[in-house]
């Protein structure tokens, strides 16, 4: 199985996908082998005191977000407003029905709040799952149909054994010159600059 | 080293703990085993498979049809039983779904690194099973096309549902257990089938993996959003298993019948929940391993740690049997007393109720074996054996409660017709189907989250940090030297 793998990366793009043309320039990217090299060479990065910049790992590799000099996400305030949300609106929902069409069940008053808990509980499950999932796409800007860090001609090894670190046009130190000496300097291969 | 323990599994070192991954796999075979799977073209077995499977399928349309056409009254229901096979199999599916969200959610909270070779298949067998279940109170309700009464929705009635009633509070739980079961397992795909898409080789399946992997690229930004998220809806995920199986007791527990008045459902139907789903994990497991060729993946020590689950769980249901024996007893209530000693045990439905103790009390057992724990053979068949017994402890709790309740005039015996068993077979085609295309389409196994533990995924390879197979393998290695002096 393992002996046709290097040929899996060679077809080039399936037939009838083509790139949207080329824009502005996005930035420049270069391919590290393992993750160890990756995260010296993001370090080097930050310390050069580059900001925009990212990585394209096929895995979450553990503790780059230091490396890289990256902000905690704001994703758990965005469940918590969901989490909020389904609660008060188990709340409102059971309080209305039971004053729009009182029910006498077992003789408890309509809006008995303790027998109404497993609705609340689970609205309050159901919105923050909600919220943490379109929360979660919203914040990557996601879906997208193409991104300029596709061009690279070794983009699809990212999401196999390949690790990018990219570098951003929009960072006031960029230099296309000056950051391709120091990805060189840092031990990437294949670097290229790509347009959006 | 020439002393090997008779009990050591093949590819594990005496005194520590085996690999997550066996053999010496790189980021480029893992993602070629798994992504292999869904590229290449069905062989004949799979597809004899898959027609078996929806033959079996179509057994489940045609016994609901003929519900739907017919009515409710085509089940061998009566006025004293009035629920038997269905809840029984309702009850039987949403705890199968257990052991998924169990797999994916607790484990990952605990920091089980073993999970992340079965979660992928556990969680899409936590949907297929909510599916099944779900057939079962849909159709129930007889005319299933006022299925929507059930949900709060403005009506021409302008009347609401009962939100006083377990039954209404199962359909919070379960339709929000459906629904974040199917986000959790989605998020945790993304990655994956960015991977299936960076490979496609038609244009059709770069199109259908493109859009359903949303455009992934991997980027750390966005993986620092995904962790915190997988986190969230695991730590979310995990209140939520408890609380489904929690409200589906109540359903029996709120109501005054003896035999289901009881304060030990709640966690009685809990344990017998994730018991009978990793059950079905194993059985599910051993052969698609085989078939899918992913024993390194998959290894023995994965399947010897849910051997170990399902003899903790399943002796936990064995002592939930005994109380409830002790307090009918100790409670002094002369109809609890009957349904327990008299009915349950040694009355016309004795047989149900010993095949249950054997097939989950006293088989299971045997898993304290290390020989038996890591057999094969043994661990399938015994799987088996767990979830036969699971539907019957459903049936004894559901039935012997029922069919002899207060009032001795009322009593029956129950009969299940051929479309109570037509539909408990169909919904196995349901399953089955579902299961199979899965295996086809999509990766079977989380490969994202296996290249995260395996060791090279380290940035760190020379502090030994959290890794516990960097640190094992170090501890190994002295255990070794000293054992080869």
């Amino acid at each position: 199985m393992s002996d046709n793998h290097d040929h899996a990366h060679e077809a080039g793009p399936p037939p009838g996908t083509t790139p949207p043309p080329e824009g502005e320039v996005w930035g420049t990217m270069g391919l590290f082998e393992t993750p160890e090299a990756l995260y010296h060479a993001a370090e080097e990065f930050r310390d050069a005191g580059y900001k925009a910049i990212d990585a394209l790992t096929p895995f979450p590799v553990h503790g780059l977000e230091k490396a890289l000099g990256l902000k905690p996400t704001r994703l758990p305030f965005i469940v918590l407003a969901g989490g909020a949300t389904g609660l008060s609106s188990g709340i409102a929902l059971t309080w209305y029905v039971n004053w729009d069409y009182p029910l006498n069940i077992s003789g408890k008053a309509p809006f008995s709040w303790q027998v109404y808990i497993p609705i609340y509980f689970e609205l309050t499950i159901l919105l923050s799952a909600l919220f943490c999932f379109f929360g979660l796409w919203a914040l990557c800007r996601l879906p997208t149909f193409f991104h300029a860090t596709n061009r690279h001609k070794s983009f699809p090894r990212s999401s196999d054994d390949g690790f990018f670190l990219t570098v951003e046009a929009v960072d006031p130190k960029y230099d296309a010159g000056k950051v391709r000496t120091l990805l060189e300097k840092v031990g990437a291969k294949e670097i290229e600059e790509v347009r959006s | 080293m020439a002393t090997t323990s008779p009990n050591v599994v093949p590819g594990e070192t005496a005194g520590t703990r085996a690999p997550l991954v066996l053999g010496k796999p790189t980021f480029g075979t893992v993602t070629e085993d798994v992504s292999s799977i869904a590229e290449a073209k069905p062989t004949p077995k799979y597809l004899l498979g898959l027609m078996l499977a929806a033959s079996v399928l179509l057994v489940m349309v045609g016994s609901l049809a003929k519900l739907v056409g017919t009515g409710v009254g085509v089940w061998g229901l009566d006025n004293t039983v009035f629920w038997a096979w269905d809840i029984t199999g309702f009850v039987f599916w949403i705890g199968i779904g257990h052991a998924g969200t169990l797999i994916s959610a607790i484990l990952f909270l605990f920091r089980q690194k073993w999970r992340t070779s079965i979660n992928r298949a556990a969680e899409a067998m936590t949907i297929f099973a909510v599916m099944a279940a779900g057939i079962y109170p849909a159709f129930h309700v007889g005319r299933v096309w006022f299925l929507y009464w059930v949900f709060p929705v403005p009506n021409q009635m302008s009347m609401w549902p009962n939100f006083k009633s377990p039954l209404l509070w199962d359909v919070f739980a379960v339709s929000t257990y459906a629904t974040v079961s199917i986000l959790f397992w989605y998020v945790g795909l993304v990655p994956d089938l960015a991977t299936l898409r960076d490979r496609a080789k038609t244009r059709i399946s770069h199109l259908a993996y493109g859009i359903f992997s949303l455009g992934w690229r991997g980027s750390h930004r966005h993986w620092l959003h995904y962790e915190k998220a997988y986190l969230i809806l695991a730590g979310i995920s995990t209140p939520l298993v408890l609380s489904v199986h929690t409200v589906v007791s109540f359903d029996f527990a709120t109501s005054v019948v003896p035999g289901w008045h009881t304060t030990i459902f709640p966690p009685y139907f809990v344990a017998g929940a994730i018991f009978s789903g990793f059950a079905m994990v194993i059985t599910l497991m051993v052969i698609a391993r085989k078939v899918l060729s992913l024993e390194h993946l998959v290894t023995v020590r994965h399947l010897e740690n849910m051997c170990k689950i399902i003899l903790a769980t399943g002796s936990m249901v064995g002592y939930a049997y005994g109380i409830e024996f002790f307090i009918a007893w100790y409670g002094g209530v002369e109809y609890e007393k009957f349904v327990f000693f008299e009915n349950r045990a040694f009355g016309p439905y004795k047989w149900a109720y010993w095949s249950m103790i054997t097939c989950n009390v006293i088989i299971p057992q045997a898993f304290w074996f290390k020989k038996v724990r890591t057999s094969i053979p043994a661990m399938f068949a015994i799987s088996i054996v767990v979830n036969i017994g699971m539907w019957f402890e459903r049936f004894v709790i559901i039935v012997t409660s029922l069919h002899r309740e207060y009032i001795p005039s009322g009593w029956t015996y129950f009969y299940p017709t051929i479309w109570d068993i037509s539909l408990f077979i169909g919904t196995f085609g349901l399953f089955l189907t579902m299961f199979l295309l899965f295996c086809k389409f999509l990766p079977v196994i989380a490969t994202s989250e296996i290249k995260g533990v395996m060791p090279q995924a380290n940035p760190h390879p020379d502090h030994h940090d959290d890794h516990e197979d960097v640190e094992t393998s170090g501890k190994g290695g002295k255990l070794a030297s000293a054992g080869g002096h």
